[in-house]
């Protein structure tokens, strides 16, 4: 297993090698896809891209949590949050490639 | 919004590609993205959020029909973070703190 992190680069770098497009171009390209995603999600859609998963905006309630170091009781504030489902093929090449 | 409709919206904002050179766009992307994990790769898209690779441990699972045990494997599985500035923007520009989940 490599420790490498990728980049929006390194997805860049992808689309100048597979598309022929300037690495601005792809770049910006990268960029765009993200931000086109992210707007969805602020507006509250749900963004799915299949073969890839499914992004999806929960709104959770607020609650006491409690510091679990100090056992302190914290609230803990309502907020939406973003959760990502995988979609199979995703899961079923991640499980294959990562196979020991 | 569905993978056709981003598709499209890219397309609409670069008039100078095709609708095939954006499809092949997108699919690269995604697809590189998931490269990346299938060799235990991290994936980090500052603002957006961080693509990861977990560790589930083998176990003693149960069929829940039968009630027979089995065992399942170790495995590997897709793990998505969001990025700051998207949970930010999620819960109108300030940040709730990490979801204690």
């Amino acid at each position: 297993m490599s420790d490498k992190t990728l980049t929006r680069m390194e997805l860049a770098d992808a689309v100048h090698r597979e598309v022929g497009l300037s690495r601005n171009d792809s770049a910006a390209l990268v960029e765009s896809i993200l931000a086109h995603i992210s707007d969805a999600l602020v507006r509250g859609e749900t963004v799915k891209i299949s073969s890839f998963g499914t992004f999806m905006v929960r709104d959770k309630a607020a609650r006491v949590g409690r510091n679990p170091k100090t056992g302190e009781e914290v609230p803990i504030h309502p907020r939406r949050v973003l959760t990502f489902r995988s979609s199979q093929q995703m899961r079923e090449r991640v499980a294959q490639g990562n196979r020991s | 919004m569905i993978r056709s409709e981003l598709i499209h919206k890219i397309a609409d904002e670069n008039p100078h590609l095709t609708h095939r050179d954006v499809e092949r766009i997108v699919s690269v992307v995604f697809d590189r993205i998931i490269e990346a994990m299938a060799h235990g790769q991290r994936v980090e898209l500052r603002g957006f959020g961080a693509f990861s690779v977990k560790r589930r441990d083998g176990r003693i699972g149960r069929n829940p029909r039968t009630g027979e045990a089995v065992e399942v494997e170790e495995k590997h599985v897709p793990f998505f973070k969001t990025g700051k500035a998207l949970r930010e923007r999620l819960n109108g520009g300030t940040d709730p703190g990490p979801d204690p989940d």
